[in-house]
């Protein structure tokens, strides 16, 4: 899988109340969600992505509230991919489980800039910046992961798994 | 192996697990909210399995945007009766017998020692004060785990924290875990469990242990866990609503990390906008002057914390430049505050007592901030617009600092009252 786009840029420790604040949660409708995505950091930022962005952050992203609105947010407002140093636990789950493509990079987090045009080739884990010519390694993603991945997100592999019969 | 790897292996039918090993546990009991149900039950039924694992699994409880607060709201919580009526959820609280979930179940006995328990939201990692393996998932963790009764693990590494020495007066629980968070930071304890040790935990009532636990969260942490002695003994005997079992980490284990703490060194401690880490001692901050007081979530909305802020407030009247919202945690703290003359307390102080929600906590209602407002609160996180608008702030304390600030109108100690 290629993943190609341009990049905004986001710091450290970006929580989930920033990514959709609490006060939007009375729904769970992606769209409306997809309207206030990351308000708490850029109040225009639902306006600016377009279809296809790719977010680059830095330790610790998605920290905070359990909240699957936000990587159902972020999707829905168009982003394909999130790299960040790290992420913190229950974002990392909730993104697979949603089928939200993200890459752990120190390399990556730490030299793309924002509005950067990048590649991610994710089987191989391998960044490429295509404006400063340059590569990064991504962790590798865990077998299991992979398996997650590979079935569609964990609702399907419950299906498969548990042979689930209605 | 560490108590948190025994009750993995025990959920998993293996001798022995190991950190970083993957495995696929049986679960005690599931829990959401609000919140969180929803997108659960819309995933559940993309499952298609025909019935729950286990309809006296599953606690349903609507606690954070309740009672209903708007429309939308209303048809969330609507969702989730609705689901709870069709599948015979026997663990559904409605309005006015519901209380903020991580207060409402060790309470109610329905989480006990030994157990592995998940949740749909971040601070179910509370249950660790009673010897429990408990963490936050995700909503879809939540629907895959109501239709199979088991979730998919990746065994943490431990770091152990170890408490010693007297605690200074009015410090507890939440003071140390707010001093503990800013030694390691927001991601100190990053996919880790937190094992809290020593001769100050063994001393540590279980209110003060559950507001430790409910906090590993915001250090990044996968869960909390203390390992169960005589205090939780006495807790959970008389709650509990089924068999328990105690784990204790062995001697010779191996943690990733291990920090030590002289209590008698920690004081009254205040985390400031907008990260918990960001803590500085409470007496420091003297000319923070404060919008509102808020005393509840589930981090300090039990009875212990109620008591300690009605000390402080008792015969005292709420600034006349703050607005002071207490919310005991649920029905049934409600109503031993109300016979203990709490709430009388608080409302002489001119204080408004809510019933139990987690309202403002999370910016939901019940205490919202306008653009450039100031709170301190006794809840868990100061992330920026996190009580209210995105130029508001919010500080954290424990209940008896919060009181004290209600008093004099900025952050202040119970001291500066003659307390």
């Amino acid at each position: 899988m290629l993943i190609r786009g341009r990049v905004w840029r986001f710091g450290n420790d970006v929580n989930t109340d920033v990514i959709i604040p609490a006060r939007y949660l009375n729904t769970s409708n992606p769209k409306e969600l997809a309207m206030h995505v990351m308000e708490g950091i850029d109040r225009d930022f639902s306006h600016k992505v377009k279809a296809g962005d790719i977010i680059v952050t830095g330790k610790n992203f998605g920290c905070g509230s359990s909240r699957e609105h936000a990587p159902i947010a972020i999707k829905a407002a168009g982003i394909q991919a999130i790299i960040a140093k790290s992420f913190a636990r229950i974002f990392y789950r909730n993104a697979f489980n949603t089928g939200l493509p993200i890459f752990e990079s120190s390399e990556a987090s730490e030299k793309i800039e924002e509005a950067d045009e990048i590649e991610i080739d994710a089987n191989r884990g391998v960044i490429k910046n295509m404006t400063r010519q340059e590569e990064y390694k991504a962790n590798p993603i865990p077998k299991f992961m992979q398996e997650l991945i590979a079935a569609g997100g964990l609702v399907e592999w419950t299906k498969k798994k548990f042979k689930v019969t209605s | 192996m560490t108590i948190t790897e025994k009750i993995l292996a025990a959920h998993s039918v293996k001798e022995e697990v190991s950190p970083g090993e993957l495995i696929n546990a049986k679960v005690d009991l599931i829990l959401a909210n609000d919140v969180t149900a929803p997108i659960a039950i819309s995933e559940f039924k993309k499952i298609g399995s025909k019935d729950v694992f286990d309809r006296d699994r599953i606690a349903l409880i609507p606690d954070h945007f309740t009672p209903q607060k708007d429309i939308k709201a209303a048809e969330q919580c609507k969702i989730v009766r609705d689901f709870s009526r069709e599948y015979k959820i026997s663990l559904y609280f409605e309005v006015g017998r519901m209380g903020i979930e991580h207060v409402l179940l060790p309470e109610e006995g329905l989480v006990v020692p030994g157990d592995l328990v998940i949740g749909a939201d971040s601070h179910t990692c509370t249950y660790g004060a009673l010897g429990a393996f408990a963490t936050g998932v995700g909503s879809t963790d939540v629907a895959a785990a109501m239709a199979t009764g088991e979730c998919w693990f990746k065994v943490p590494e431990s770091i152990k924290f170890i408490y010693y020495g007297k605690l200074n007066k009015w410090v507890g629980g939440k003071d140390l875990i707010l001093h503990t968070i800013g030694d390691i930071g927001v991601d100190g304890a990053l996919y880790r469990a937190m094992e809290f040790d020593g001769e100050t935990i063994g001393a540590l009532s279980m209110h003060g242990r559950l507001t430790m636990c409910n906090m590993a969260i915001e250090a990044g942490g996968k869960s909390g866990i203390i390992v169960p002695d005589s205090i939780t003994e006495s807790y959970v005997n008389k709650r509990a609503k089924r068999l328990y079992k105690f784990y204790k980490s062995d001697s010779d284990v191996r943690y990733a990390e291990v920090h030590e703490y002289d209590c008698s060194k920690i004081s009254l401690t205040v985390s400031c906008p907008h990260l918990p880490s960001n803590v500085r001692p409470a007496a420091e901050l003297f000319e923070v002057s404060i919008d509102q007081v808020v005393i509840g979530s589930c981090t300090n909305g039990r009875l212990e914390d109620l008591r300690d802020a009605a000390i402080v407030i008792k015969g005292r009247k709420v600034n006349p430049n703050v607005r002071m919202v207490v919310i005991p945690a649920t029905q049934k703290i409600y109503r031993e505050a109300m016979k203990e003359g709490l709430l009388d307390i608080f409302i002489e102080a001119e204080a408004a007592v809510s019933t139990p929600t987690c309202g403002p906590c999370l910016g939901g209602h019940m205490g919202i901030l306008a653009k450039g407002e100031r709170a301190i609160a006794t809840t868990n996180r100061n992330f920026v617009g996190r009580m209210g608008h995105p130029e508001s702030e919010v500080y954290l304390s424990n209940p008896a600092v919060a009181a004290a600030s209600a008093v004099l109108g900025r952050i202040g100690t119970p001291e500066e009252l003659g307390l």
